[in-house]
């Protein structure tokens, strides 16, 4: 069982969570200036990085909310949980290991 | 003009309930719910929302405040759950419109979206705890909480009344039958 800080809620089990992907992704100022490649690139492509990542996810049973989070894509492990707005919290050092 | 009378009808309506005494389960029958959505930083929505209920919006997650007549429920960080007496909800969500008027906000009746029941007696907890995520230890979670969750495959909204303990639990109606029956499948060994 995985435990998932909501930073509304607190920690809850992991099947009342969702995870939606990359986070921090800016949607682009001037989409009618930009190539269909690089539309796609925004809509479709995402880095899928091994190892730590910034990811949204959502809290659907619990309090219904988005938040962001920093998870090891290879252990599973979280770094933490913030608010959708708040700073990034820091890659731990231990990095590619 | 013939007056044709309306028969309400609840999914919980003839199920019978756990066998033994260990475990009470019974239907909270037609509480009024109401949503309501709003900034509690923004003080005219707050007092808004205190002129007309009574009661001040709980800003501690996970939890509720009670008044005379109507009770308010933490569900998130900007939306709260309102309950009243049967057939109080039109009338509170007339009034909560009129009062708040152009302050940004949304209230929505969900009366008929979710069935309530009520899960309680000594063995209550451990009934629950074969479907819930939660810990539901009193230490961390205990009377005067309340929290979206899920039971099994349903996905609940649950209040903690009392150390007994009582456990009001809200669900989409669609899901009422299959919840009720599995309390009281679950309730079969603790007689
Ligand atoms: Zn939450």
């Amino acid at each position: 069982m995985l435990v998932i800080k909501c930073p509304f809620c607190g920690e809850r089990d992991q099947t009342e969570f969702t995870c939606h992907g990359e986070a921090h992704i800016a949607r682009p100022e001037n989409p009618d200036e930009l190539t269909d490649e690089q539309w796609g690139d925004y809509i479709f492509f995402r880095q899928n990085i091994k190892g730590y990542q910034y990811e949204r996810w959502s809290h659907d049973h619990g309090c219904g909310r988005w938040f962001n989070a920093l998870r090891n894509s290879v252990t599973d492990q979280f770094v933490d949980t913030y608010k959708i707005g708040e700073e990034k919290p820091a890659i731990p050092s231990d990095e590619g290991k | 003009m013939v007056e044709t009378a309306i028969k309400k009808v609840s999914p919980l309506d003839g199920l019978a309930g756990p066998v033994g005494g260990n475990v009470k389960l019974t239907s909270n029958g037609f509480v009024g719910k109401v949503i309501i959505r709003g900034d509690s930083d923004n003080k005219d929505f707050v007092m808004a929302v205190k002129d007309v209920t009574g009661v001040e919006i709980p800003t501690t997650a996970l939890t509720f405040n009670e008044g005379e007549t109507y009770s308010i429920y933490w569900m998130g960080p900007d939306e709260w759950m309102i309950m009243t007496p049967e057939d109080g909800e039109v009338a509170l969500e007339t009034a909560l419109r009129e009062k708040l008027g152009e302050t940004p906000s949304q209230v929505v009746n969900v009366s008929d979206y979710y069935a309530s029941m009520r899960l309680s007696g000594p063995a209550a907890r451990e009934v629950l705890k074969k479907g819930s995520p939660l810990d539901l230890h009193p230490s961390k979670f205990k009377a005067g909480n309340c929290t979206g969750t899920r039971f099994a495959h349903a996905t609940i909204f649950m209040v903690q009344r009392d150390e007994e303990p009582t456990y009001d639990i809200n669900v989409r109606i669609s899901f009422a039958e299959y919840l009720w029956n599995y309390f009281v499948e679950a309730s079969r060994e603790f007689g």
